[in-house]
């Protein structure tokens, strides 16, 4: 028999039992539905770390000095004295793994421009963290060494503070105040937009140099934290381990004695998270897989009693004429109709629920052509293999016996 | 009745032929610790255009015979040869092929298939021949209006009567223009009046030169028939030309229409 035969005859089958067609589809579609809502949810969530892990600055080091503790109170990272800006120049002299390396402080205050108020996180650093954190300007440019040899009152905006001061004005060359010093602004940074890890504005800062911010505002010597850039990643873990072993000789810290700063690694960062969404990939995969197989099972099973059924249909045909290969094929078309009409309608189900979880849940959705393609594959696949079974049995049918079949 | 398919009618060159030859026929089952000996030697000729009625008891073998002779059964020993092909030495494929365009079945329980319609059911045999759809529905119109069902072909068997649901089968039957038409026990579901119509059609068919062979226990139903075999006991007890055969056209004059 021709194969649009075949089908029309196999697809005509399935509508004649609707309801227990479905029922059977239904552990295929679950088990499709679950692997596709899993594999996009799972690669959304994956996209938007690596995305985030992007905007931060690539292979970059992290470091902060240690918590203090003051009569048995901890106080949270930054609260200690301890890293100061000649750390930061001996680690730019005595560590090669070191590429570029910003020393930085931190505070907030209020700025003004005319009328206009905002409350910002004033960041006071060198031009190094620019390139560091691969940080464009969308006008203007950073300011210069010599503007933080001279604290200089000078300052870059981020995009929150530019919308919420200027609007529409250009902000290159006008004045601002921050508390009472007057700072000209010489560039304006491109928007990263909200960083989810920090769960802060990342635009919404204004960045002055070093000694400005040190001397003008805070009164404070020491800093808030440093940054350092790699040249790669493999190179990020010889920085981190050449930072560490450095600060602790400088700090002059004996063996068995904490650290009094931390150094972290965004690759450990990006790692763990990958780590995280292929634990997870594995774990909601199997589930899926166990649908799957299950599914399976109800189709094998529906095909054995189609075929018992059916005993008398098959007599007749094999009377007529059908070959055994005839009766095989249309058993066996008719299980991968099942699984693949299953298949097709799970991987809506899944692209329908993870968008649905996502808008509620607000967690990214990455449907993936390739997780759909290989789904449909996998139906055709359960249908051929437990419709194997069942198209064999009816295929090897004697069909004297079948014609008597009540 | 329409007209005949030219491929039924013998040309002279084939008449007289033998259309099937069996020699030293047996068959055996296994039934638990008993072997039954179902055939116990058959040697059968029948020649294009014959039109042969096979009898005998329950338990004869001829019900045997009749798988055997429609290539469902293969026998334990002896040899069939159907148009001079000896069945013996084919292939289940070759089998299936043979049932398809040589032989053509037609049983008591019609076995049309639910759910599909007269014309679909008809069909069906092509479809497994790969004839291509325009010819498969040409031929499956021309059988259905060879049977006088011209009309009612998009039904189903559910809404034809018995009669008309056995028309559908000896529709199907035909469409692969077979050498041989096998009907076991075709009227045996079917009133008198309507299994003289069937046997009306049957002789109709056999006049344009289409071999029949009939199996039933009915003997008004054989005289149907130009020869009658009688099976017992596993042989062929009697074979004779049918000295007073009845003629269905002038029998249905004589039995009244069933009003309902």
């Amino acid at each position: 028999m021709d194969f649009a035969s075949t089908i029309q005859i196999a697809l005509r089958a399935l509508l004649r039992n609707k309801s227990r067609s479905i029922l059977t589809m239904l552990g295929i579609i679950i088990g499709v539905g679950a692997v596709i809502a899993m594999i996009g949810i799972g690669q959304g969530a994956a996209q938007t770390v690596q995305k985030e892990i992007a905007t931060l600055g690539s292979n970059m080091l992290f470091i902060t000095p240690g918590s203090s503790t003051r009569g048995g109170l901890r106080i949270g990272w930054g609260s200690t004295k301890s890293l100061v800006t000649a750390d930061v120049a001996a680690i730019r002299r005595q560590c090669p793994a070191v590429i570029a390396v910003a020393a930085g402080t931190q505070t907030t205050a209020q700025i003004v421009y005319e009328g206009e108020n905002w409350g910002t996180r004033v960041i006071g650093t060198t031009p190094e963290y620019f390139d560091i954190r691969t940080w464009p300007f969308q006008s203007g440019t950073s300011f210069t060494s010599d503007d933080v040899t001279t604290a200089a009152n000078v300052a870059v905006i981020g995009e929150t503070v530019r919308k919420n001061l200027f609007a529409s004005t250009n902000p290159i060359g006008k004045k601002i105040r921050v508390g009472d010093l007057p700072f000209l602004i010489v560039g304006v940074l491109v928007a990263k937009g909200q960083s989810a890890a920090l769960s802060e504005d990342q635009d919404d800062t204004i960045i002055a140099p070093l000694t400005t911010v040190q001397k003008k505002i805070t009164g404070q010597p020491w800093l808030r934290f440093a940054m350092a850039s790699a040249g790669s990643r493999s190179g990020s873990y010889t920085a981190q381990a050449q930072i560490g072993a450095l600060l602790r000789e400088r700090h002059r810290l004996r063996a068995g004695q904490a650290d009094d700063f931390v150094v972290r690694n965004l690759a450990d960062i990006a790692d763990v998270a990958s780590e995280a969404s292929k634990v997870m990939t594995v774990l909601l995969g199997s589930i899926g897989g166990v649908s799957l197989f299950v599914g399976g099972l109800g189709i094998m099973n529906i095909m054995l009693v189609s075929v018992t059924e059916r005993t008398r249909e098959i007599g007749i045909r094999i009377a007529i004429g059908a070959t055994e290969g005839d009766v095989q094929r249309q058993f066996l078309i008719e299980a991968v109709a099942i699984s693949l009409l299953g298949g097709l309608i799970g991987i809506l189900a899944g692209i329908g629920s993870s968008f649905v979880i996502s808008s509620t849940a607000g967690w990214p959705v990455a449907v993936s052509v390739t997780a759909i393609a290989i789904a449909a594959l996998v139906s055709i696949a359960i249908g051929v293999f437990f419709g194997y079974y069942p198209a064999q049995k009816a295929a090897g049918l004697d069909p004297i016996e079948a014609l008597r079949y009540e | 009745m329409a007209s005949i398919a030219p491929e039924f009618s013998a040309t002279d060159a084939e008449s007289g032929a033998a259309v099937l030859r069996v020699e030293e026929l047996h068959k055996y089952y296994q039934m638990g610790e008993n072997r039954v000996h179902a055939l116990r030697g058959v040697d059968l000729e029948i020649k294009r255009g014959e039109f042969v009625a096979i009898m005998g008891a329950s338990g004869s073998g001829k019900s045997t015979f009749m798988n055997i002779l429609g290539c469902l059964d293969k026998p334990s020993a002896g040899r069939y040869f159907l148009e001079g092909t000896d069945v013996a030495a084919l292939d289940k494929t070759q089998l299936a092929g043979i049932r398809n365009r040589k032989i053509g079945f037609v049983f008591q329980g019609f076995n049309l298939l639910a759910r599909t319609t007269a014309l679909e059911n008809t069909e069906l045999p092509t479809l497994y021949a790969r004839i291509d759809k325009t010819e498969r529905r040409e031929r499956a119109l021309e059988s259905l209006r060879l049977v006088g069902l011209g009309e009612r072909t998009d039904h189903f068997p559910s809404q034809l009567s018995g009669g008309q649901q056995q028309r559908v089968a000896i529709a199907r039957a035909l469409v692969n223009r077979p050498s041989i038409l096998l009907a076991d026990e075709p009227t045996g579901n079917l009133d008198s009046r309507t299994a003289v119509e069937v046997m009306e059609i049957f002789q109709t068919l056999n006049e344009k030169g289409l071999t029949i062979i009939l199996v039933t226990h009915e003997t008004d139903i054989a005289n149907f028939a130009r020869r009658s075999i009688v099976f017992r006991d596993g042989t062929i007890r009697r074979d004779e030309l049918m000295a007073k055969r009845s003629v269905a056209a002038e029998v249905i004059r004589t039995i009244p229409r069933l009003e309902d």
